[in-house]
């Protein structure tokens, strides 16, 4: 049985040509139907191939196209413009990118260093059966739903920062001159540091996940050369680890800032939705995405919802730019370390 | 002298390595501490609601009680269509970058944009699928909302595809092709097999992913405060629910929408979980 159904596959191989000169033979229209299939499988996966760049181009033209009119009305005043009006039709996008800028920064301020420092504790201090526990604990964070952080930060975190952290600040910080500003104003729980913290536990898993595969990458020559010099650990990690893998580094970083810079549900929830811009982080603002998931299903008229969508298409430009940068600089790192 | 200086410096090494220890040991506590609180607050909110009427019953109006069938059913629905779109054209998609074009420019094109969308704000898909198919049919529905959500699906199971296949070994490839299999054979039959954990991972990531988006079903679907099975009609789902009751001042909505939460927050986590175990550790990125 073995041995004829090997011959019999054999035959329909070698017997190839055969059939074609021998005319339309069953097994020549089997022959025939087999390339076909072959050549619409091929095309098929071509086409959904393409299809993924039909679609960033169509997200990019339909965005475009939506904004015409707030781009023809605004103009370039619109990236500028602090006002944000809908009674008077007169919108401007300056504190939606600031709102955005900010929270972001304060984001990658504390999730850089205490991603970085996970890496050190998951490559270079961890017993080694811990090690994907705890990873896996702190990727976890990246799957819970943006919703749940929105909910958690309202309810939870929001009361705890206003009762605890924010009067904290205001009464040691903003006092100091020169950055007292930064501070000032009453603790509302909400506003633009709430959301920064937020948007850093949230980006953290990505930090730390890139960080600890492209420290992991380092080779063991390296680190064992440095440790037979006599480094400490934190040396080690400090001059050799950093230094050559540094692009992969800030490939991880920039990943997360994308990230930060367009999540919207966390921060819809915390940011207190206030177009203006402030000084001090404890003064609520908005993002843009905030902005977006606020104020779109509402929106009256066309100019409106067009000011709305060109929001969105100066989101989307951002992230693009930034996530790209990201992708450059893994892609560096992957060919160094292979 | 250099013994009076040597262990000074030794001792200032020693104290900048432990103090960089403890800082560790400080970032990762603080990382698991965060997850911990999250879960923690979850479950003692979200728990005493889940009761079978959850289940059984529609959203309520405000003060009044009530369940959470119609999202969770429309969840499940709009989660349906995502990956029966998404899915095959994310595998075929795959399939070309890594058996038919590894090399090729079009591949390694499709790999950087498919990278992009990965992590593009998912509130812009929102808008895009609000202007391609809500503002020309000129109605919130269902079919948007599913639309929407496939367009996340796709770069996960895209990326996972490519992935895996590329971990095939070659051999394979070519006893298939020794014993005369087609091409498109030789990856349906044999390629797909031995990468099949990780491709049913993709799509489980995929849709832990889809099943607590938000952002992009806001425009799309919209919301429906009573059962509907109608996909042309706006369409309810769980994680909008979230956002309106939490948002809403009644506490009974509070509650439902803690209660949603946390059922979302197990389904996602059991599924990544899942999703990890299938793969063998190092291979998934």
């Amino acid at each position: 049985m073995q041995t004829a159904r090997r011959q019999s596959v054999a035959d329909v191989a070698v017997s190839n040509r055969m059939a074609i000169s021998a005319g339309a033979t069953p097994r020549m229209k089997v022959l025939d139907r087999l390339r076909f299939g072959d050549a619409v499988f091929r095309h098929l996966t071509r086409a959904a191939a393409i299809g993924v760049l039909l679609l960033l181009s169509g997200v990019i033209i339909s965005l475009i196209q939506g904004s015409i009119p707030a781009i023809r009305t605004f103009g370039f005043g619109f990236l500028t413009s602090e006002r944000w009006n809908p009674v008077t039709e007169n919108f401007g996008a300056l504190p939606a990118i600031y709102g955005t800028i900010v929270t972001s920064f304060i984001a990658m301020l504390i999730a850089v260093p205490v991603g970085l420092m996970i890496a050190f504790f998951l490559t270079e201090l961890c017993p080694q059966w811990l090690r994907r526990a705890i990873g896996t604990a702190i990727e976890l964070l990246a799957g819970i739903p943006s919703i749940i952080y929105g909910i958690w930060g309202l309810f939870m975190f929001a009361p705890f920062l206003q009762a605890t952290l924010q009067p904290f600040l205001i009464n040691t910080l903003g006092n100091v001159p020169g950055i007292g500003s930064l501070f000032a104003g009453p603790p509302y729980g909400i506003g633009m540091l709430t959301s920064g913290l937020i948007l850093a536990i949230m980006v953290l898993p990505f930090v730390t996940s890139i960080t600890r595969d492209v420290f992991a990458a380092v080779p063991a020559v390296l680190k064992e050369a440095a440790y037979g010099l006599g480094c400490t650990r934190w040396e080690v990690v400090r001059n050799v680890v950093l230094p050559y893998t540094r692009v992969g580094v800030l490939g991880g970083v920039m990943l997360g800032l994308g990230r930060a810079l367009g999540e919207t549900m966390a921060v819809t929830f915390v940011i207190g939705n206030a177009h203006r811009i402030s000084a001090s982080v404890l003064a609520p603002g908005t993002t843009i995405s905030a902005t977006i998931a606020n104020e779109f299903t509402e929106a009256v008229g066309d100019l409106y919802t067009s000011a709305l969508i060109e929001l969105g298409l100066i989101l989307f430009v951002i992230t693009f730019i930034v996530l790209a940068i990201a992708r450059y600089m893994l892609l560096r790192i992957e060919r160094r370390i292979g | 002298m250099p013994d009076r200086i040597l262990p000074s410096r030794y001792s200032g090494r020693r104290r900048g390595d432990m103090i960089a220890t403890v800082l560790a040991f400080a970032a990762t506590a603080l990382g698991l501490g965060w997850l911990v609180l999250i879960l923690g607050a979850l479950l003692w909110k979200g728990f005493s609601g889940l009761s079978v009427a959850v289940f059984t019953q529609m959203t309520p109006p405000p003060g009044s009680s009530g369940g959470l069938l119609n999202p969770i059913f429309g969840s499940l629905v709009l989660t349906t269509i995502a990956v029966l779109i998404g899915t095959p054209v994310g595998i075929l998609a795959g399939t070309y970058m890594a058996e038919y074009g590894r090399y090729d420019k079009l591949s390694s094109v499709v790999r950087f944009i498919n990278d992009i969308l990965l992590s593009a704000p998912s509130i812009v898909i929102g808008l895009f699928i609000y202007e391609v198919m809500v503002a020309p049919m000129g109605h919130f529905s269902g079919y948007a909302g599913g639309v929407a959500l496939a367009v996340l699906v796709i770069p996960v199971v895209v990326r996972t595809t490519e992935d895996m296949l590329t971990l095939v070994p070659n051999a394979l490839r070519e006893a298939a092709t020794s014993i005369g299999l087609p091409r498109s054979m030789s990856i349906t039959r044999i390629c797909y097999r031995a990468a099949r954990a990780g491709m049913v991972t993709g799509v489980l990531l995929a849709v832990a992913r889809i099943s607590g988006e938000t952002a992009p079903l806001l425009f799309p679907s919209l919301n429906n405060q009573f059962w509907s099975a109608n996909l042309n009609q706006p369409i309810s789902s769980l994680p909008i629910v979230i956002f309106q009751f939490a948002l809403s001042p009644y506490k009974d909505w509070q509650d439902l929408a803690w209660t949603g939460a946390l059922i979302i927050t197990l389904a996602v986590l059991a599924l990544s979980i899942t999703a990890r175990a299938l793969v063998p550790s190092g291979k998934q990125s």
